[in-house]
């Protein structure tokens, strides 16, 4: 345990699954503000108006949280990662960089124009500033999933003697085809977390019976694109990262299965419970020949075991690869048979009395952020035992000058600071939910 | 190349220092020239379409150190390891108190966050110039590029280093003055009734410390690195810094006596680009000075990101910098005229 990798590892873990509880929601949420907002553009509704102004406030705190725990991420990837920034700040520096300077100044400065007031502003030019802010925020999640596409799959770089990574082609590192996948599969995934919380809040309202209006608006836009994303992010997307997978990182796709033995016709487990010691997946519910079908598009396909790979090449901890994966993958399609359902009753006009429905839209909301969180562990996890696949190891990227003491000083500070963060975090978040949307008309 | 991306990077983190150093000294002295809760909300107001953005400029800084120095920023942020996860829960703290107290019209909510927001707002200034401290003085730096410095040791910069010694202390306790000092003029001028008289008054006690803190810094640094003042001489860039600085700590003084707020709140801003313009004229190439001599030191030449990188990035660099500067701008004029001590919305 005074290994200070281990620490580096928990301690990044730890913030970057905490800070993405944040942008995932503001991603999601930015989207949806600016439909409403064009809604309200459109219909001249003041029910559009309120709910986008009261989502704007929440938009708010969830920013705030995503940039004061944002900013350590830049700051630990030298801190903590002092080798992996050395040898590769040639190369992800470039998406580092135009995040700051690109996306980051959009966000801060339209986000400053966006409260300064619809009423001050103008309906159009408040309206403006939403787009830009989302835009801004999108952007920003581009740069950071092309940085990690190139840990995932690089391309467009060249090795110098000395092991560092240099440009070779911007155009080729920024535009990686892994890059594209993936993003459009986390947007979508963010998109999920914003309408779910979108609708939860109209579901809790309603059965409450207040704010009518506003309530039923929330309801509305959460529920249908909440079924347009959670469908997005399944088909095409969530295959296609699949197939990514399956192409360029097989020895992945077998410990995401707990699949040992090559063979033809590989199933797709269910549930399972991968036993590395005996490499045997116990207990498995499986559907047959799945998983050649959404690996190589053909259900006689052979898909490679664990088995067949070097020992030192499999993913440091498969048994929860494997069930980060499974967890995102069964939420997934939960998100779609609920808000399927929903949606078929909003269309026949009964959602806003179906009190069974409307308890299951207002308790779902934390589930789009696990099955994210859960996401990303299949992609980081999946990734190990590589910084950047195939080409520098995890053990190879830690601070060779800061001891475990210190990196666990440092992580229990974080955890402290975070959770008293997060409690004030829900705490008035609940309480806006509390007061409704008419307080901030 | 390297120059270039040396000059950015200084300009990057002059920028950060002028922009937030406003909301530092705002911060650090709000406890005192705003004292009950509508002139907090006065300050906040002043400050709070602005302290994001400020902050974007120094990761927009660390972007670019990333990009082009990327050796330099690993070995600096794991070499002052505990200075800058301290720094980070500084900024963490100084955001959050700002967007947190105004969600609860509760009297010790308030209480509790502007004491947050002025100690966080204390400390940051004080962390930053004790790094720029670091920076002149030297680091013990490894053959391979690495050190590893804890946070106090002996508190001498000749005996066993620490981060802390008496000498970056001084450092970040110049911050810390010339900030606030920069921090009242922005409030004097951006605020009007008694938190405006009260921050004036403020300017007028924090410009003999300025002047004392930097007469103090500056002998130090002749002490114990005199090639910095050698370099200064042989370069003029370094001379136009100088009477840049120098002119801008006279103007904050003479226009503050003559009750012009914006100038004196830019004179001020002169003053903290000239004197870290200086600086960097004065060390380049150096970026990280070795206290065993310099072969060992890492420069803009020995720890850049290649040719390739630099020039892939100044294709798009540049028309990046000069968004920000127009987005910045626009913030400004929406947000133009003082902040009342009768509204404040949304703080």
């Amino acid at each position: 345990m005074s290994d200070p990798l281990f620490w580096h590892r928990l301690q990044f873990g730890f913030t970057i699954t905490y800070h993405y509880i944040f942008p995932q929601l503001t991603m999601g949420l930015a989207l949806l503000i600016v439909l409403m907002k064009f809604a309200a553009l459109r219909t001249g509704s003041a029910a559009w108006r309120q709910a986008a102004r009261f989502w704007i406030r929440i938009f708010g705190l969830s920013f705030a949280m995503g940039v004061v725990t944002g900013v350590p991420m830049e700051f630990q990837l030298g801190t903590n990662w002092a080798a992996f920034a050395h040898r590769t700040g040639g190369v992800i520096g470039q998406t580092l960089a135009m995040e700051g300077i690109f996306a980051f100044f959009l966000e801060s400065s339209f986000l400053a124009i966006l409260l300064f007031g619809e009423k001050r502003l103008g309906a159009l030019l408040h309206f403006a500033a939403a787009l830009a802010l989302f835009a801004g925020s999108w952007l920003s999640g581009y740069f950071i999933i092309a940085t990690n596409a190139f840990m995932q799959h690089p391309v467009g770089h060249a090795l110098a003697a000395d092991g560092t990574f240099r440009l070779a082609r911007l155009s080729r590192f920024v535009f990686n085809p892994w890059a594209f996948e993936q993003y459009i599969h986390n947007q979508m995934a963010a998109a999920v977390t914003g309408a779910f919380v979108v609708a939860a809040v109209g579901a809790y309202w309603t059965l409450r019976r207040e704010h009518p209006e506003v309530a039923r608006v929330s309801l509305r836009i959460g529920v249908v694109a909440g079924l347009v994303a959670s469908v997005l992010v399944a088909f095409p997307t969530g295959h296609a990262q699949g197939r990514l997978v399956a192409a360029h990182q097989p020895v992945t796709l077998a410990a995401m299965e707990g699949r040992f033995e090559s063979g033809p016709r590989a199933p797709m487990a269910m549930i399972g419970q991968p036993n590395v010691a005996e490499r045997r997946l116990d207990n498995p519910i499986e559907l047959p020949a799945l998983l050649s079908w959404i690996a190589y598009g053909d259900f006689s396909a052979n898909v490679r075991g664990l088995a067949s790979f070097p020992e030192r090449d499999w993913p440091t901890n498969i048994e929860l690869l494997y069930y980060s994966f499974h967890i995102m993958v069964g939420l997934g399609t939960m998100f779609i048979a609920v808000m399927a359902a929903a949606t078929f009753l909003l269309r026949r006009g009964r959602l806003h009395r179906a009190r069974f429905m409307l308890w299951i839209l207002a308790l779902a909301f934390p589930f789009p952020f696990i099955a994210n969180t859960a996401g990303w562990m299949t992609a980081e996890l999946g990734r190990q035992p590589w910084l950047v696949y195939g080409l520098m190891r995890t053990a190879e990227g830690g601070s060779p000058t800061v001891h475990a003491g210190a990196t666990l000083f440092t992580s229990l500070g974080f955890a402290g600071l975070y959770f008293v963060l997060g409690v004030l975090f829900l705490a008035l978040v609940a309480r806006d939910i509390g007061r409704g949307p008419a307080r901030h008309a | 190349m390297e120059t270039l991306w040396f000059a950015f990077a200084s300009v990057m983190v002059a920028i950060y220092v002028v922009m937030d150093g406003f909301d530092f000294g705002a911060g650090a002295l709000h406890l005192w020239v705003a004292r009950t809760d509508r002139e907090r909300r006065q300050v906040l107001g002043a400050i709070g379409p602005f302290w994001d953005g400020n902050e974007v400029w120094l990761l927009a800084g660390g972007g670019v150190l990333f990009l082009a120095f990327p050796k330099v920023l690993a070995s600096a942020l794991s070499g002052f390891y505990m200075a800058i996860m301290l720094f980070l829960w500084v900024l963490i703290l100084r955001g959050i108190s700002i967007e947190f107290r105004s969600h609860l019209e509760d009297g010790m909510w308030r209480s509790f966050w502007d004491a947050t927001f002025g100690m966080a707002s204390t400390l940051a200034p004080v962390l930053l110039g004790a790094a720029l401290g670091n920076l002149i003085r030297g680091v013990p730096l490894q053959a391979d590029g690495w050190f590893g410095l804890s946070l106090f040791e002996s508190f001498s910069p000749r005996g066993a280093l620490g981060i802390l010694d008496w000498y970056t202390v001084l450092a970040g306790l110049l911050a810390l003055a010339a900030l606030s000092h920069h921090g009242a003029l922005f409030l004097a001028w951006k605020t009007d009734g008694p938190v405006r008289q009260r921050s004036l008054r403020a300017a007028g006690i924090l410009f003999p410390a300025v002047v004392v803190l930097w007469v103090a810094a500056t002998a130090a640094t002749a002490r114990l690195a005199p090639g910095l003042f050698t370099s200064l001489a042989a370069r003029p860039l370094a001379w136009l810094a100088t009477v840049v600085f120098l002119a801008g700590l006279a103007g904050s003084f003479l226009a503050r006596r003559a009750g012009r707020d914006l100038p004196a709140f830019l004179a001020s801003g002169a003053f903290l680009l000239g004197i870290l313009g200086a600086t960097a004229a004065s060390v380049f190439p150096t970026m990280i000075r070795s206290i065993d001599g310099p072969s060992r030191s890492l420069t803009a030449f020995n720890a850049s990101a290649g040719p390739e990188g630099l020039a892939a990035g100044l294709l798009w660099w540049p028309f990046g910098f000069v968004l920000a500067i127009v987005y910045t701008a626009v913030v400004f004029r929406l947000h133009r005229g003082r902040s009342r001590s009768a509204d404040g919305e949304g703080y």
